[in-house]
């Protein structure tokens, strides 16, 4: 149902309907805005990006053909702006986030285990993970995307999909076991 | 490797999609018939709902951007040359003849949306209150328990879970839906009338999470 609602939009957004564009906007930029956000680590940067998205979003709907869910366009979309201003500018990368993980990762991983539970630890592994196994796993536990949505917004076929993933959620495990954390696996 | 292995092994690559409720049915079912049969994937598969619940948790905690970029999102397009109008796509003009029995304005199609939205968590609120309301004596003129007062878990039921399993779920734990679903399809779910001490709530969840019904659940106010 919101598929096709928002494929209608992209039409009228086509034709130059800024009301259409409101509403696609309001459906869909938070969880764009995370998504970037995500990648690039930086709140300021990711809303400038997100304005960027939503600009090509108005300015290519006329070029939508509807092979993928408008929710993966954008997306593709926003990771490619994400990836260009990380090439850009590279110290998006250390922030607060990072910086906090990093004083934790200090800690004796006995001494950190018993300052947070095992939920906080595997947040905090997680965004100690590389851009490219952030990405895969927000946007498949997240975003909710397919294998094959995947492989379309990464631009990657749909073995290495599955593959990145296995690979994002093992090195998941390593990280945790540096905080004290044996999860038995892989 | 055996070919039994290398099945396994793909299962094993499907559990992150099967617990977020991406599969179709097919690989869904396939997924839970080897989950059945096999305990050490169905000990991997409570990693991987940890997993879905911190990156959940993780984004949620990310807000939202400033009014900021909207402003200047507009103020861009207003910067834009105009264009002429074009025709629509036929995957366009199918979802446009379908939408034309949505509101007509533009600006109501939001709240259409969250209309729809409201109208599906209705479908299993009025579920829930038929189920809760066999038995025992209740007073017309209040609910039995004031808004905001109780314990509380955040539930995405699993994508092969029917209605009639959710109602029979519900029935059972004697549960009530209280808001949702959000956009990721969580509804926010009353587990008791009074408030539970945290380790009582998690044990709860612990259990809920083996329920085949829930593709996912966690403990929230």
């Amino acid at each position: 149902m919101q598929t096709s609602s928002d494929e209608v939009l992209i039409s009228r957004i086509a034709n130059g309907d800024r009301l259409a564009m409101q509403v696609l906007f309001a459906r869909h930029h938070v969880r764009v805005y995370r998504f970037v956000l995500r990648l690039v680590r930086n709140e300021a940067t990711a809303e400038d990006l997100i304005s960027e998205v939503f600009l090509d979003v108005w300015r290519q709907a006329a070029k939508f053909e509807g092979r993928s869910a408008v929710s993966t366009w954008m997306l593709s979309i926003a990771r490619f702006k994400a990836l260009s201003a990380l090439r850009r500018k590279p110290e998006y990368e250390l922030d607060e986030e990072t910086a906090e993980a990093i004083e934790d990762h200090s800690d004796d991983p006995e001494v950190t285990l018993a300052k947070k539970d095992k939920a906080a630890l595997l947040r905090e592994a997680m965004s100690a993970l590389s851009v490219e196994h952030r990405e895969v796993i927000d946007l498949v536990y997240y975003h909710e995307k397919s294998v094959e949505e995947v492989a379309r917004i990464v631009d990657i076929p749909e073995a290495t999909v599955k593959t990145r993933m296995f690979y994002a959620r093992k090195k998941l495990s390593e990280l945790l076991k540096e905080r004290g954390i044996d999860r038995g696996w892989p | 490797m055996t070919s039994e292995h290398k099945e396994a092994d793909g299962i094993e690559e499907l559990l992150p999609w099967h617990a977020a409720g991406t599969l179709d049915r097919r690989d869904a079912e396939r997924v839970e018939a080897a989950l059945k049969r096999d305990p050490e994937l169905a000990r991997r598969f409570e990693m991987v709902r940890d997993e879905l619940g911190a990156t959940i948790q993780l984004n949620e905690t990310l807000g939202a951007p400033s009014a900021r970029a909207m402003t200047d999102l507009f103020a861009k397009i207003d910067a834009e040359p105009k264009r002429a109008p074009r025709g629509l796509g036929l995957s366009a003009r199918i979802a446009e003849f379908f939408g034309g029995f949505t509101p007509r304005a533009m600006a109501y199609a939001s709240a259409a949306a969250v209309l729809a939205i409201v109208l599906q968590a209705g479908v299993i609120g009025v579920m829930v209150t038929k189920s809760g309301s066999g038995g025992s004596y209740e007073t017309a003129s209040a609910p039995t328990t004031a808004p905001g007062v109780g314990a509380f878990t955040i539930i995405r039921f699993a994508p092969q879970a029917t209605m009639d399993d959710i109602t029979k779920f519900m029935e059972m734990n004697k549960f009530n839906v209280v808001a949702g679903p959000t956009a990721g399809g969580l509804y926010k779910v009353r587990v008791g009338d009074a408030s539970l001490p945290s380790s009582d709530l998690n044990a709860l969840v612990k259990k809920l999470q083996s329920d085949k019904v829930v593709g996912f659940v966690a403990p929230t106010r």
